[in-house]
């Protein structure tokens, strides 16, 4: 499944751009420690009043027995605070298994699920991670919707997350 | 004999927090926010020096009432009452808020009988048979306390939180289960479901026992009854409230003492 990702950007990248779009890449880093769990990681977009205008990604373990991965789903707490505690467990096209370490690659185009049609307006893109028996961040990207050009923002995590990469096109 | 004495002990312990600060009467949860439909929380609960470290006296389990978020009342599991605290487990099936609450109510009299002083804490009918004709110097104290704590799965509900009317209660303005650190949480105190006003309240992060002072918080609440605190930091923070009046509902009584105790846990940013 990840394999057809790159394909699926080349593709993207040769075709005329219909819809603005959102291109994020989230790094996991590989950490050295004694017990390591994948982390859980939820990923959205903010309005100023912290309210949440779209759902993009919630990673959890899903397929441990009885739902037992719902429990940690808390943890990532700044996004079960805003609008994980309102939802209903699995989110249709939104959430998904826990990844491994690594440069993981997601594109989200406007007036499509999980982004939809997002208002012009400024906004922060959050991505939080929490890991069990590990610690949590979160970072934040500010930026305009729609991108007037090109625009390439990042942001650096310092323990639970590496690079975050956000590459809006109009 | 045991159980008395462990209930005469306990009775000081409760009544002692309105003479002098000395005993905390807490419940600590393991997790106040929970997701996950199959979710359960532990609780301790008891009455000791520091928060929150049981090393005084357990709770009676005897008190608690636990309401969950449509409002029916649900009974604990593996409750168990040790030499310094109780404990007992909670299932929290329901999408919402659970309140758990120590619910005491009584009378606390003193007297003497041949100069000797007694002590003697019961229900209003007990009172009758239970102090001797010749005693003498006899006060008797209406008791009203309500010690709680508050676990939600999910999104926080009000269900759970509606005011018996009885004695000092806490209404929810914020949510308690949606309290952060450098947030401003506000409640609203009711005295017999009336608002509570000029009610002196503090609050206390619990982890008093890796610090010097007790850095306690103290505010007033204002002519609705209603108070805010700002968190400083995040932890389990010990909030109480104490009055007293004359609106006791015996006649032998002439005073009432009121107490309003509540856990919240404040998460960091």
């Amino acid at each position: 499944m990840r394999r057809l990702v790159p394909l699926a950007l080349c593709l993207a990248a040769t075709l005329p751009a219909a819809a603005a779009d959102l291109n994020l890449t989230v790094e996991i880093p590989a950490l050295k420690v004694a017990e390591y769990h994948r982390p859980y990681v939820a990923v959205w977009v903010e309005r100023d009043d912290h309210s949440v205008a779209a759902n993009l990604a919630v990673w959890y373990d899903m397929k441990k027995a009885d739902g037992e991965g719902s429990k940690w789903l808390k943890d990532m707490r700044q996004w079960w605070r805003r609008s994980g505690r309102d939802q209903t467990m699995p989110i249709d096209g939104v959430s998904g298994a826990t990844r491994p370490a690594g440069q993981h690659q997601l594109r989200f185009t406007d007036g499509k699920p999980p982004l939809g049609a997002l208002a012009p307006g400024h906004y922060e893109l959050v991505v939080e991670a929490a890991r069990e028996v590990g610690g949590r961040e979160a970072q934040r990207i500010a930026f305009d919707w729609p991108a007037k050009t090109p625009t390439h923002l990042s942001a650096k995590g310092s323990d639970e997350l590496g690079q975050i990469t956000l590459d809006l096109n109009p | 004999m045991k159980h008395a004495f462990v209930r005469a002990v306990l009775c000081a312990a409760l009544v002692l927090p309105f003479a002098a600060h000395a005993h905390k009467m807490w419940m600590v949860p393991s997790a106040t926010v929970i997701s996950g439909d199959d979710a359960w929380v532990t609780v301790d609960a008891a009455v000791s020096n520091d928060l929150y470290y049981p090393d005084h006296f357990p709770a009676q389990l005897d008190q608690l009432v636990i309401t969950a978020p449509d409002g029916t009342t649900v009974k604990p599991e593996n409750a168990a009452t040790g030499k310094y605290r109780s404990t007992f487990d909670l299932a929290v099936p329901q999408k919402g808020t659970y309140r758990l609450a120590l619910v005491n109510q009584g009378l606390f009299a003193n007297y003497e009988v041949d100069g000797q002083k007694k002590r003697w804490r019961g229900k209003a009918d007990e009172l009758k048979t239970a102090i001797p004709a010749n005693a003498k110097n006899v006060q008797v104290s209406e008791m009203s306390s309500r010690v709680e704590t508050f676990v939600t799965q999910g999104t926080p509900s009000d269900g759970a939180l509606k005011p018996t009317n009885k004695g000092l209660e806490l209404v929810p303005v914020t949510k308690p289960n949606d309290l952060m650190a450098g947030e401003k949480a506000t409640f609203q105190l009711l005295l017999d479901g009336k608002p509570a006003a000029n009610v002196k309240v503090v609050a206390i992060n619990g982890a008093t026992r890796y610090r010097n002072a007790q850095d306690e918080m103290d505010t007033n609440t204002d002519k609705d009854g209603k108070f805010s605190f700002t968190w400083p930091t995040a932890g389990m923070y010990w909030v109480n409230a104490s009055s007293e009046d004359d609106k006791a509902s015996v006649k032998e009584a002439k005073q009432r003492r009121l107490g309003y105790t509540a856990t919240l846990e404040v998460l960091p940013q």
